[in-house]
């Protein structure tokens, strides 16, 4: 005889919990029949470890299971649950609740990215620019040939030389940092943080010899010279991959400074 | 900006306070040389009026030498000297000098390249333009 | 011309005008605000060659900055082909024409034609 499990009870608030509830308000907006964006709120109670995903997805289980959400990891690995918490870009799966200091809450889809429904965004321009910057390594044929030579079976790097671009390898595409841009805000055609920091994390790379071509992809007038050092997308990186430092090494190569 | 595009527009450009100092002094940094740019403009035309000879400059004068004049004179101070203290800042960050190192990132993940160096010069700019305000404003109302 | 290009004139005009413009409003304080501004005193200015040589210098390095300032801004607004030639190129008529209208002041002061 089949078993039929059900899903177990939840228990009652422990009475000695620190358990709060704060608003939360959900930005709604299906663009096929929606003009524009509304905003549903929510009573959610919290502890101390909650985080905006979870309370998001407490909303999805007990209120309005029709709330667009995307996420995975829910450890900051993946990128995938970007959006705006209380105006800023940030991962709603590496955010408590408590470390905003407000009683409300207001998620909404991240700027810059359009919308596919309520707070999930397409990526198609970040992967598009990602890809513009040929983001793998570029070497020549010669060197992967290890018949000729047996010590070119590998590519050997110093820690040193590891050091120089690891840092811009912890990239997750998780878009904050496009999102957070002050020029992404009005221009369209602009390549954004993200893709400039990983054209750095492979022009930095010891084993790559792209760097002209990758330099000449980003010396357009919408590619590299429209940052400006705001910083607001290395503020925003949950990764502290600091794309701000890596463009600026960027620049050096193409004013000269960098060889 | 179309709705597709869900993009901030100007809004997003012009409202620097989720961000710290450096977006507030990108901010300044474009209305600083969009005004200065105005003024060149503008000065050239006044400055122009010498070829009318002393009648011509001496109703330019009039025009500018009052206290309206002097206070958008002191405005234009401001704005020069916060635009090349903090422009000179910027070109030196363009370099990658007083960015930081790259180095394996480690939680907190705080951003080497916003650091104490940039936010000092930032303010610096700040504080060397309201010193150059106060001194011009010293010169032109102190006759 | 390639963006890299302009923006090395755009940092390389910036630091050339710091000192210039300088020394152009100390020039003001030299006999006092209020006395440098009267007519004898900028005629005598204009009278001086190295000084023509500088105001030229300061209108051609700051018309060439702030124009090509503004081109960044409003390319950063708004894109399309038709609308970033207009800008490119109406951000260059704007800049000689600014030259030629502040030249024209400068050189037909020192030449004595006011």
């Amino acid at each position: 005889m089949a078993q039929v499990s059900s899903v177990a009870d939840e228990q009652p608030p422990n009475p000695l919990s620190t358990t709060k509830s704060i608003l939360l308000r959900i930005s709604r907006f299906n663009p096929e029949f929606d003009d524009s964006n509304k905003f549903m709120e929510f009573t959610v109670s919290y502890e101390k470890w909650t985080t905006v995903l979870e309370a998001i997805l407490d909303v999805k289980k007990h209120h309005d299971h029709s709330v667009a959400v995307r996420y995975s990891c829910r450890q900051a690995t993946c990128g995938s649950c970007g959006m705006l918490i209380n105006g800023k870009p940030r991962l709603a799966c590496f955010t408590k609740i408590s470390e905003l200091d407000s009683n409300v809450v207001t998620v909404e889809p991240m700027n810059n990215f359009p919308v596919i429904r309520d707070l999930a965004v397409k990526f198609e321009r970040l992967f598009d620019t990602h890809q513009k910057i040929k983001p793998y390594l570029i070497n020549d044929d010669s060197e992967l040939d290890s018949e000729l030579d047996s010590n070119k079976k590998e590519f050997l790097q110093t820690p040193k030389e590891v050091e120089n671009f690891i840092q811009f390898a912890n990239c997750i595409k998780c878009g904050l940092c496009n999102s957070a841009c002050p020029t992404m805000t009005t221009d369209s055609s602009f390549v954004g943080p993200q893709a400039l920091a990983q054209a750095y994390r492979y022009v930095a790379d010891s084993r790559d010899k792209g760097k002209d071509t990758r330099l000449d992809i980003i010396d357009e007038s919408h590619g590299i010279w429209r940052c400006h050092f705001a910083g607001s997308c290395s503020q925003v990186c949950p990764k502290g991959v600091d794309p701000a430092m890596g463009i600026q090494f960027l620049r050096g190569y193409l004013l000269g400074f960098r060889n | 900006m179309t709705r597709d595009e869900n993009k901030e527009g100007i809004k997003g450009m012009a409202n620097p306070g989720r961000y710290g100092i450096e977006r507030i002094a990108y901010l300044l940094m474009r209305l600083t040389g969009l005004g200065l740019l105005g003024y060149f403009i503008a000065h050239v035309y006044e400055t122009s009026n010498i070829l009318r000879g002393r009648m011509g400059w001496d109703d330019f004068l009039a025009m500018t030498q009052t206290t309206e004049g002097h206070i958008f004179l002191v405005l234009v101070i401001g704005m020069c000297v916060f635009h090349t203290g903090n422009g000179i800042r910027i070109m030196l960050g363009h370099g990658g000098v007083g960015v930081g190192k790259p180095a394996r990132p480690d939680y907190p993940y705080d951003p080497a390249s916003q650091n104490y160096r940039h936010k000092i010069g930032i303010y610096s700019s700040i504080v060397l333009a309201a010193v150059a305000m106060m001194y011009g404003m010293a010169v032109m109302f102190g006759e | 011309m390639k963006e890299s290009t302009i923006m090395k004139i755009h940092y390389g005009t910036a630091l050339a005008s710091v000192g210039l413009v300088a020394v152009h409003i100390l020039m003001r304080l030299t006999t006092g605000f209020a006395d440098s501004l009267s007519y004898e005193n900028v005629l005598a200015n204009y009278r001086s060659v190295p000084y023509v040589i500088m105001l030229e210098l300061i209108l051609i390095l700051l018309a060439v900055h702030g124009f090509n300032g503004l081109r960044v801004i409003l390319l950063e607004l708004k894109q399309g082909r038709v609308y970033e030639k207009a800008v490119s190129y109406g951000v260059v008529i704007g800049m000689i024409a600014l030259i030629g209208y502040g030249s024209r002041t400068i050189i037909m002061t020192n030449m004595g034609m006011v």
